[in-house]
């Protein structure tokens, strides 16, 4: 039982120590070191706040990215497409315009032809009756020397006449 | 085969404990018989047998007991000083004065007084001496029935006290001082060492049992729980400076246990008095219960101080017992059993050093909580 019973000397000075160390270790280490951690923790806190939101922006930014490059590579799809297209119309324009420019020259290069064809076929008629003029005013005078035989002709003539 | 080296290098190095330990007990109860032999000799005639025979519980309980001179080794003491408050004021003398006797045998006169040392407790010494030549009045007990003057000795005890005061204050304000060189930075050494603590206390004790107000019970609750678990373990510490029995004294742990009860007492909210005086029951219940809870705002304290003082004590009597089973059976063997007991039982007391701390810490925190507690 001599151990249960508290001696009164020991109960002072534990009470005047213990009070005195709480006190002390409350000023000068419980307090800074408390302040310190929590301090830290805060910080720490932010810190991977912080870390979050950086993290969200870059897939934010990443998403931009991926968008404007969409949109930039569809915008470059249709400056090709339209420029094909301004191409294949050009072209085809050219071709067309060729064509008809050809066609035009044909038809002058026709008409010309024609023309000098018609010209040489006169040229060429005139030559013939003047030809056949002179050889016919040429056989005239050998026939019309002799009387008979200008009877003859004119006897055929008339008979062509009447054949006509 | 790496691990079978590492095997073969614990193996070696437990021997080599076990061995030093052996060594050490083989040593000393040799000693002791050359001791005991000169006795023998010197005193043959004049002592009964059963007078030398070891006393195993006298053995634990003056190890355990507060002392007013410690005791480093062999016939060496460290004299502590005595204070006194007698009927004509203080008195103070070294208490090697008493040349170690115990038994009231030896009259001191300091001051105008007379004082003698029973059983580490100083008496008013008597007149003259009785039959067994002790200046004390003695029943059947062998307790004396002298008076006692007041006794603010520094006595083992006080100076583990003191002791532990300063190593925890060398301790904590390193490790603050840590924090302001390192303001910002991951803790470092000491401090790195003891801030997991300091969060355990504050995260695992004070937040779930306080709630939000807990950071105005931090102080209270670092200090106890360090100031616990740094005895427990100086108390395990088998020579100077530790040695001493300070959380397993009553009046420690009845002085930690009062300042529990002061701040449930002065934090108590209007809750707690109406669950005391008038809890949501029938009138006539009020004759039981009120008194039952009255009962019941000290029975939380007294079991605060009975656990810590019953569990530190509990386990170094047990050590003691173990160690002093050699002496009882007088035979160097038994140690091969003893001594590998008392090495375990010390490893669990290790444990228990935590434990204890961390239990009164907690309870404390819950005490001061159900205390604190807003009901809506």
């Amino acid at each position: 039982m001599e151990l249960l019973v508290p001696e009164i000397g020991l109960v002072v000075f534990q009470t005047i120590a213990f009070l005195l160390l709480m006190f002390i270790l409350a000023k000068f280490a419980w307090k800074p070191v408390l302040a310190a951690i929590k301090e830290r923790e805060q910080t720490i806190d932010e810190a991977l706040n912080k870390a979050e939101l950086a993290k969200q922006e870059m897939v934010r930014l990443a998403a931009q990215n991926e968008e404007s490059m969409k949109e930039a590579r569809a915008e470059r799809d249709l400056i090709l497409k339209e420029a094909k297209n301004l191409k294949d119309t050009i072209v085809n324009e050219a071709r067309v315009q060729a064509q008809t420019e050809g066609a035009k020259l044909i038809e002058k290069a026709k008409i010309e032809i024609e023309n000098q064809k018609k010209a040489a076929l006169a040229e060429l008629k005139n030559q013939v009756s003047s030809l056949s003029l002179d050889i016919a005013e040429r056989v005239l005078r050998s026939q019309l020397a002799d009387q008979a035989k200008q009877q003859d002709l004119v006897a055929a003539l008339l008979k062509d006449v009447e054949l006509n | 085969m790496d691990c079978s080296h590492v095997f073969d290098f614990k193996v070696n190095r437990l021997t080599v404990v076990f061995a030093l330990f052996l060594a050490f007990f083989f040593v000393t109860p040799v000693l002791y018989a050359q001791e005991d032999t000169s006795n023998v000799t010197a005193t043959a005639h004049a002592e009964p047998e059963a007078e030398k025979k070891f006393n195993l519980g006298k053995f634990a309980l003056h190890h355990i007991a507060d002392s007013h001179s410690w005791h480093v080794i062999g016939d060496t003491y460290i004299g502590l000083p005595v204070m006194l408050y007698t009927n004509t004021g203080l008195v103070v003398f070294n208490s090697n004065d008493f040349h170690h006797d115990d038994e009231a045998k030896l009259v001191v006169e300091k001051g105008g007084q007379r004082f003698v040392k029973l059983h580490e407790k100083i008496y008013y010494a008597s007149e003259a001496a009785n039959e067994h030549g002790q200046y004390v009045e003695v029943d059947e007990n062998h307790h004396s029935l002298n008076k006692r003057p007041l006794d603010f000795s520094i006595t083992k005890n006080v100076c583990t006290l003191f002791i532990s005061v300063l190593v925890i204050l060398a301790v904590f304000l390193k490790v603050a001082n840590g924090y302001k060189v390192r303001k910002g930075l991951s803790p470092k050494g000491l401090q790195s060492w003891m801030e997991p603590i300091i969060l355990f206390v504050r995260d695992d004790i004070a937040k779930p049992n306080l709630g939000h107000k807990y950071e105005r019970f931090m102080p209270y609750l670092l200090t106890v729980f360090f100031f616990i678990w740094f005895n427990n373990m100086l108390g395990l510490i088998p020579f100077l400076p530790g040695g001493a029995n300070l959380t397993g004294n009553i009046a420690v742990t009845v002085v930690l246990a009062s300042i529990t009860l002061i701040l449930i007492l002065v934090n108590g909210n209007k809750y707690y008095w109406k669950h005391i005086f008038a809890p949501d029951v029938p009138w006539w219940l009020y004759i039981v219960l009120v008194p039952v809870e009255i009962i019941g705002i000290f029975t939380k304290p007294i079991a605060l101080a009975i656990r810590l003082f019953a569990n530190i004590t509990a386990g170094h009597i047990l050590v003691l017992a173990l160690i002093g089973l050699i002496f009882v059976f007088n035979s160097v063997y038994v140690s091969f059993v003893s001594v590998p007991f008392a090495l375990f039982i010390g490893a669990i007391e290790l444990l228990v050093a935590f434990i204890q701390a961390f239990i009164f810490t907690i309870l404390s925190a819950l005490f001061i909580g159900m205390a604190i507690e807003e009901h809506h």
